[in-house]
């Protein structure tokens, strides 16, 4: 009886543990003061890295807020953290705080309510974010309902090298032509890879005549059918890619120096400032320019989220809130440091902090918002999880 | 006998054959000399009495010092010396670190250093307590070993073919020396050799092992 | 007083310390390979995992991957070793070879193959240095030489690594078995110098390396870094397909992830058993060999073809060393310029902070286990001595057993177990999992000199009136001080090395130098991986150096240790 009293008195103060309220924002700040934030993010690219240290940097200055990026190669990495915690029985200080996701990650761990929230729309920040004009109330079709906040719009671009490959092609199939004829240039990440699955969607978005078909779920009925055409464009594009498909590069950022020893003389990528970014830090030559497709290409927003076991909600709010501030998202436009879109409003903002986006010179190889024109919408998902396993089984294992 | 070193039925056996049997005893002052071919077992026999046997020999008899039966006694606690024919001077120690590794604890740090700076002299190497144990010659070497065991004050002193490694010359003017100063501090000398001028040397009475 | 108490468990410490995580590891990959996760929800038995693994199109390629890719390496390694030593050992020019190839013995394998990957790719140096004026290519070939999907390239690296390895373990074995009389005798009796060698030293020499050349083989069969860097993708490696499962959002992934890791066991016994019948089999015609009687007309071309693959390996991993030092400091370097237009500290600036923060945690994990390593090699060896015990042929089998289970078998079920118990988070479980690694490699360092040191030292030290902790630490240490830093400058190079247990144990919450700079692989940032892959090798390199200085200086004076 007497342990049943020790064990009594040790749950009391878990059970009264009260989760952070984002509606009252005093609370979350003085609560935040002092917090170590595990930011699970993608660490293959050093420009995100030092963005990220910058974040941190000033979070610790203004809020007390320690942030540690925790470098991963795959942002399902810290899903798998995330849910074999939750199986452990981890429910209160878990390994990661933050997150940097979006699409089928999101999605699953919405699913499975491993996310805290709702809180993004309660983030002080959110009334300057445009959300009526980006894509930043559904992510990937599926509906965000504050479980995530945006910090940066991506939209595919392709990369040319202009000294070997002088002239733009328009969509995927002149794309699979230039291909034919100049074999050997040109490849994509290998899925599972974000972008390389991107890049099979893009195809399929741009060859499909109604890619509406793509907004709802793939089912077992419609998936053969309406990804036939995509193979068959592979079955043509692939004897032409580098390496004849026998090997893939393993991420956007693989590509570059591919194209800079003039290995490959179009690649794909989806931050159109990255290749003026890397122009900037010698990864790319300075004729190195960017387009978008006729018709358009997909465009998504990219998110930050809360696990519903962080030990930290209140500093990842913070930082979150930190995210979508002008100061930070004039930075992370700037191509000298990381090159991405701003998800703010720009009539939302006040005329100083519009000049801080004025004033930046978005480089050579970058193109205007007007000039990246129409922003395709993500396909369902569940596309995308098909479309990787599809691939995989098909040019993922040597034939 | 409680004065010197006495075997007292000592009979060693390796892995249940016989090594040796031996039952002698040694007064202060005098030595005891064993002489036999390679391999009789003379070194086993000068391990068990420094406490060092390996034990995959089984040993029945004991060893007694001034009366004191020490047969079970850690190495450290025998007071008893050992000279072997290479000087095993520690070479990461200066000479006089060595001979101060030897002096019994306690004392002031003068003390020590008197003490040390006697020994040296006591075997006209007066000035060499900071050198290099490596840079001396051999015969200088068994002069600093011998003093580091007497240092330590024994009760007694064995002694493992001491002498094997000198030349003629430098042979018998160690071996006087290390005579001499086991007679003048009364202590009772084992010696294991091969070598009869030794032997004769050595003066006192000569056991010959053989093969069991 | 309190080593005393302490010192008889030292031993039994030693071996949990060594044996408790593969044997642990090992229950938490068979629990869920059956189906049983109850973490997940899932109790088994089932035999659902090995159908789904079964099922995976890749799984024929990746096992014949990691078979062809193992056995090719550590037979092409272990060739060229014994061939160089048969053929040179003695001479100035294997003294040459020897000192050219210890120092690349602690050089990470994750740099060796960085380093071979920015050398040997179509727009790698070679390419850059011939081109265009003796090829004409003004654009590197599209040829699939790195990540080629035969392992041709991954094979190359393990090798080049392997050499320096299987030749300092060759030579040390020489040294503890009297070889020169019988191969004057050989030579006396007509045989050529690397024929002599072959049919009369060679046999005493293997008995003693047969089980470091296990260890290469288990290790050629299992390595994920290697297998990241120059290994191929469509498949991957079973072992680095195992990594990819593990960390697959989807739960029950895990289960197929510990059946595939049960098949890489079953793999790499296989292996074992083939590589014991094949030893078997070398002997029976070795025998016969021996009996004919041929005196080795083909030596000198054979003996000359070994020490030129034997020197290659060394130039390649110093090359590479090299190439990775130039893109650290490269500013725009495109193809088939041999130099970047302009160097830079740029990159090294960018990744300062960064190269901070990885260099101290590898320092401290490096260095704490170390010195636990130590501390319990010196404490079981000390036990040895003092209570007269001699490690037997099966104690030896134990040494090496956590070096022959393949990694990738047993670390991921360790994270499942640690996960379970909520130890899983942080330095102190990596530190664990690395003593693992280390321990055997430090024993195996320092227990030749620590035996071989002469005992009578301890019997005049304890005559004197010294106690045995005394004699311990008073003598027979600072005596061994080079030994004792050389095994701890191995130590410390072992734990820097460390890939997979730093990323699956430490949850990617601790990084070191090898987690960042593979973790670089795949973004491709060549300067980034300049960086990181030179940084990763000075910190497994300058323990050595300091293992080498420091006694020099503490015994500048004291001419009896100079070789000690």
């Amino acid at each position: 009886m007497k342990y049943l009293g020790i064990l009594a008195a040790l749950c009391v103060p878990i059970a009264s543990y009260a989760e952070p309220n984002p509606a009252d924002w005093d609370a979350v700040r003085e609560g935040a003061t002092g917090q170590t934030v595990y930011w699970n993010a993608w660490g293959g690219s050093t420009t995100t890295n030092d963005f990220l240290a910058w974040v941190g940097k000033r979070v610790a200055e203004d809020y007390g807020v320690t942030l540690e990026h925790v470098k991963l190669t795959d942002t399902a990495d810290a899903v798998t953290r995330v849910l074999s915690e939750k199986q452990a029985g981890e429910d209160d200080d878990g390994a990661i705080d933050m997150i940097w996701i979006n699409g089928s990650n999101f999605a699953a761990m919405k699913d499975a309510d491993l996310l805290f929230g709702p809180y993004a729309e309660q983030l002080p920040n959110w009334a300057i974010v445009d959300s009526a004009g980006k894509s930043v109330q559904t992510d990937f079709t599926v509906p965000i309902e504050g479980y995530e906040s945006p910090w940066a719009m991506a939209q595919v671009v392709f990369v040319h090298d202009t000294a070997d490959m002088p002239e733009r092609v328009g969509s995927m199939e002149a794309l699979l032509e230039w291909a034919q004829a100049n074999p050997g240039r040109f490849s994509y990440p290998q899925p599972p890879d974000f972008l390389g699955t991107t890049f099979l969607k893009q195809v399929l978005v741009d060859i499909l005549p109604d890619p509406l078909v793509l907004a709802a779920p793939a089912t077992d009925e419609n998936y053969e059918e309406v990804t036939a055409p995509l193979w068959a464009y592979l079955e043509e594009l692939t004897p032409n890619l580098w390496r004849e498909g026998k090997a893939y590069p393993a991420t956007g950022t693989a590509m570059f120096p591919l194209i800079a020893d003039g290995e490959l003389d179009l690649s794909i990528s989806f931050s159109p400032g990255a290749a003026s970014t890397a122009i900037a830090n010698f990864e790319l030559p300075d004729t190195v320019r960017t387009f978008v497709l006729d018709q358009g290409t997909i465009g998504n927003a990219s998110f930050v989220a809360i696990p519903y076991n962080s030990g930290s909600k209140e500093g990842a709010m913070v930082v979150a809130n930190f995210l979508m501030s002008p100061e930070a998202q004039a930075r992370a436009q700037d191509p000298a440091i990381l090159g991405y879109g701003t998800v703010l409003d720009m009539a939302a903002i006040s005329a100083e902090e519009r000049a801080m986006f004025d004033g930046l010179d978005l480089g050579i190889a970058t193109l205007t918002p007007a000039e990246l024109g129409t922003v395709l919408a993500e396909p369902h998902p569940s596309w995308a999880v098909r479309l990787a396993d599809d691939w995989a089984s098909r040019y993922g294992v040597a034939q | 006998m409680d004065n010197g070193l006495e075997l007292r039925d000592v009979r060693i056996t390796k892995d249940g054959a016989p090594l040796l049997e031996v039952s002698r005893a040694v007064s202060s002052g005098e030595v005891l000399t064993i002489m036999g071919p390679s391999g009789v077992g003379k070194s086993t026999l000068l391990a068990f009495v420094t406490g060092t046997l390996s034990s995959s020999f089984e040993v029945t008899g004991g060893v007694f010092l001034n009366g004191e039966d020490i047969t079970d006694a850690p190495p450290h606690q025998r007071r008893v010396g050992i000279l072997f024919q290479d000087d095993l001077l520690f070479p990461h120690l200066s000479v006089g670190q060595n001979l101060a590794f030897g002096l019994q604890a306690g004392g002031s740090a003068a003390s020590r250093r008197d003490r040390v700076v006697a020994a040296l002299s006591e075997v006209g190497l007066e000035g060499y307590a900071d050198r290099d144990p490596a840079t001396l010659s051999g015969g200088q070497k068994a002069r600093v070993a011998l003093m580091r065991m007497l240092l330590s004050e024994p009760c007694a002193l064995l002694l493992d073919e001491p002498f094997s490694r000198l030349d003629a010359a430098l042979r018998a003017q160690v071996r006087d020396l290390v005579f001499a100063r086991a007679r003048a501090r009364s202590l009772p000398v084992l010696m294991v050799t091969h070598d009869k001028e030794d032997a004769s040397a050595a003066g006192g009475e000569i056991v010959t092992l053989t093969p069991i | 007083m309190k080593s005393r108490r302490l010192l008889p468990f030292l031993p039994a410490l030693t071996l949990l310390a060594m044996l408790g995580p593969v044997i642990a590891g090992l229950y938490g990959t068979v629990m869920p390979a059956f189906g049983h996760l109850p973490a997940a929800g899932l109790t088994g038995p089932s035999l659902d995992p090995f159908r789904e693994i079964l099922a995976w199109q890749g799984l024929p390629r990746a096992m014949w991957l990691s078979i062809s890719v193992g056995f090719i390496s550590t037979l092409l390694a272990f060739t060229i070793v014994a061939l160089v030593v048969a053929g040179w050992s003695g001479t100035r020019v294997f003294r040459v070879l020897e000192g050219a190839l210890s120092p690349l013995l602690s050089v990470p394998h994750a740099a060796a193959a960085f380093g071979l990957a920015f050398l040997i790719a179509p727009s790698g140096w070679i390419a850059r240095i011939i081109s265009p004026t003796l090829t004409g290519w003004d654009r590197p070939l599209d040829l699939l030489i790195v990540q080629d999907p035969w392992g041709v390239s991954m094979m190359a690296g393990l090798v080049i690594k392997e050499i320096p390895f299987l030749l300092l373990i060759t030579l040390a074995a020489l040294g503890q078995i009297d070889t020169r009389r019988s191969h004057a005798i050989s030579q006396a009796l007509g045989y050529g110098r690397l024929t002599g060698w072959l049919k009369t030293v060679f046999p005493l020499v293997y008995m003693q390396i047969r089980l470091p050349v296990y260890v290469v083989l288990a290790y050629a069969m299992s390595v994920v870094d290697v297998a990241v860097i120059l290994g191929p993708n469509t498949p991957p490696t079973l072992s680095v397909q195992i990594v990819k499962l593990m960390s697959d959002p989807d739960l029950t992934m895990r289960l197929q992830a510990a059946a595939a890791a049960l098949v890489q066991l079953a793999l790499v016994v296989f292996a074992l058993v083939v590589w014991r019948v094949g030893e078997i089999g070398v002997a029976w015609f070795g025998m016969r060999w021996v009996a004919r009687g041929k005196r080795g007309k083909f030596d000198p071309i054979v003996g000359k073809f070994a020490l030129f693959a034997g020197a290659t390996s060394a130039i390649a991993i110093a090359l590479g060393l090299a190439v990775l030092c130039v893109w650290s400091f490269a500013g725009f370097w495109g193809f088939p310029d041999a130099l970047p237009e302009q160097l830079t500290l740029r990159n090294w600036m960018r990744h300062s902070s960064g190269i901070n923060q990885a260099l101290c945690e590898t320092a401290m994990i490096a260095v704490v286990v170390t010195l636990v390593a130590l501390l319990l090699t010196i404490g079981c060896l000390e036990v040895e001595h003092r209570h007269g015990l001699r490690v037997s042929t099966r104690g030896m089998w134990l040494l090496y057993l956590p070096l022959l289970v393949p990694q990738t078998a047993f670390l991921p079920g360790l994270q499942t177990l640690l996960l379970n118990i909520g130890a899983d988070v942080g330095r102190l479980p990596v530190m664990f999992a690395h003593l693992v690694f280390v321990l055997p490699y430090v024993f195996l360092s320092l227990s030749d000199p620590f035996r071989a040191w002469d005992k009578r030292n301890s019997t005049v030290a304890a005559a004197l009136g010294a106690s045995p902790d005394r004699v311990l630490w008073r003598v027979r240490l600072p005596m061994l001080l080079r030994p004792i830093l050389t095994a701890g400058a191995v130590g410390i190079a072992v734990s820097v090395g460390q890939y997979l247990p730093t990323l699956l144990i430490g949850g990617g919450r601790v990084e070191t130098l090898t987690t960042e700079a593979v973790a670089l692989a795949s973004g491709g940032d060549r300067r980034a991986i300049g960086v990181f892959g030179l940084m990763q090798t000075a910190a497994a390199l300058v323990p050595f150096a300091i293992a080498l200085f420091v006694p020099a200086i503490v015994w500048r004076n004291r001419r009896g240790l100079k070789n000690g």
